[in-house]
């Protein structure tokens, strides 16, 4: 049998996720849709007054774009779990950490990359001022891997568990908070004409805090999920 | 010494020598807990003088910022003994690990309110966006996680390693919570009422709060105590020291 290197293990993983992605496009499209549907709700729940909705557009986008990325966890690890395909993952040779982080990344390829397409037309839907439009696209870029790679801990925890759904809610919304605050800040800024180097540095230390620990914790958690 | 301290904590780590120690600690810390809050709040509501801005309703400061701190302290706690969890397996940790969460939950839970109780007279409104009140809020959500975590693993020793893990990452996440919710306060809202600046606060309003925090601390340490001998109980009811004392 030919013998895998970890980058070759890494990129099979990260491809074979993909593949099985693309395979199913209706769940492809379903953290998309679901992102959208939110933000349309806020216009018809708080009024369609193009100041007010100029305003909270930052926060609304992200909120919507937090709770997209939410709903979408489970799908890292569950299809794997149930089939088994996860236990011979975590008997393989290599560092389960980079496997995770294989995982971790096809999956966000899948839901958080997406969000990008669709995020300047709601920005324009609702009145975001133009100038904020770049700081939004790359907010999403670097907030929605962290999103991902926390997410990714608290569905390592709750994976074994039958309703797992609420308490992964309960588990990964907390530690959701500096990335929201930080991504709605710089837009808000952006959209007020300030400097926003401290908010994306800010976010991009999440990223690499994140892309460093997070694998980490979440092949503990699996680990913990198998026993 | 040290060959000395390794034993002392293994022994410490068994369940039955747990128990029984914590049975003959009990009282004393009991009687300690008692002195401490006579002492304490004798300082604070009786002795301490009126505040020259805020008159007497300071005085819940006593109650509320001795249970703030201990809602972090108990963090602290609970994430100490999941590295112990993880690293030497180690029951009695288990056991105090998901103990201390309820109580952490309460003190977070009273810091809140006695904080919103407070705010009224001062703010005029039970509650503000503050940094501070904001942290404290997502910092039950995070005990709430983990109480609800444990709760829904069957097997009691996998639910303590799952939540063992989660304590860490909530240890490391706390800080840059507590921070970016700072930041965006100072962001949104600018100066603002609720940010009082303390001046150095006096003596004789500085001793009672310091007798509080303890007495909260050895509180915190009773109830444990009761928690984890209640469970001790529970787990081992199949062993044979738990069969012996309920004989005896």
């Amino acid at each position: 049998m030919k013998r895998l290197s970890l980058s070759q293990a890494f990129w099979f993983l990260l491809r074979r996720d993909l593949l099985l992605a693309l395979r199913n496009r209706s769940e492809l499209a379903n953290p998309l849709l679901f992102f959208v549907l939110v933000i349309t709700l806020f216009p018809l729940a708080v009024g369609a007054e193009p100041n007010l909705l100029a305003r909270i557009a930052p926060g609304i986008i992200w909120v919507a774009a937090l709770l997209a990325s939410m709903l979408s966890l489970d799908a890292i690890f569950r299809s794997d779990f149930e089939d088994g395909t996860l236990e011979q993952m975590l008997l393989s040779a290599h560092p389960v950490p980079v496997l995770v982080l294989a995982k971790v990344t096809a999956h966000w390829l899948v839901t958080g990359l997406p969000l990008l397409l669709v995020a300047p037309l709601l920005a324009m839907m609702l009145g975001l001022d133009e100038d904020a439009y770049g700081i939004l696209l790359l907010t999403i870029l670097l907030g929605t891997p962290v999103l991902s790679l926390i997410g990714s801990i608290g569905v390592a925890l709750t994976i074994g568990l039958r309703k797992g759904g609420i308490i992964l809610s309960l588990l990964v919304l907390p530690l959701y908070v500096p990335v929201l605050i930080f991504s709605a800040s710089a837009i808000d800024a952006a959209a007020g004409g300030l400097s926003v180097s401290a908010q994306l540095s800010m976010m991009m230390a999440f990223l690499f805090l994140s892309l460093s620990l997070s694998p980490v914790a979440t092949a503990a958690a699996l680990k913990m999920s198998m026993s | 010494m040290f060959k000395w301290f390794v034993k002392w904590f293994h022994r410490f780590g068994s369940p039955p020598y747990f128990y029984r120690l914590a049975g003959l600690w009990l009282p004393w810390l009991t009687g300690l807990f008692t002195i401490l809050l006579i002492g304490g709040l004798y300082g604070g509501l009786v002795l301490a003088p009126t505040d020259y801005q805020q008159g007497e309703s300071y005085r819940i400061i006593f109650v509320h910022v001795p249970a703030a701190w201990m809602s972090m302290f108990i963090y602290m706690v609970m994430a100490t003994c999941g590295i112990v969890v993880l690293v030497w397996r180690m029951k009695l940790a288990e056991v105090v690990l998901s103990c201390a969460a309820p109580i952490g939950a309460s003190f977070t839970f009273l810091a809140l309110i006695t904080g919103s109780l407070w705010g009224k007279p001062m703010w005029g409104t039970y509650w503000v966006w503050d940094a501070r009140l904001t942290s404290e809020l997502i910092l039950l959500f995070l005990y709430l996680g983990v109480i609800g975590l444990y709760g829904a693993i069957d097997d009691k020793r996998v639910a303590a390693r799952a939540v063992a893990i989660l304590a860490i990452v909530g240890m490391v996440n706390i800080p840059i919570i507590h921070y970016s919710v700072e930041w965006w306060n100072s962001l949104h809202q600018g100066a603002t009422v609720t940010k009082f600046d303390k001046p150095s606060i006096a003596w004789s309003m500085l001793w009672p709060l310091l007798v509080m925090a303890l007495a909260f601390k050895v509180y915190f340490v009773i109830s444990l105590f009761q928690r984890v001998r209640a469970e001790l109980l529970h787990r081992e009811r199949n062993t044979r020291w738990v069969e012996e004392l309920v004989k005896s």
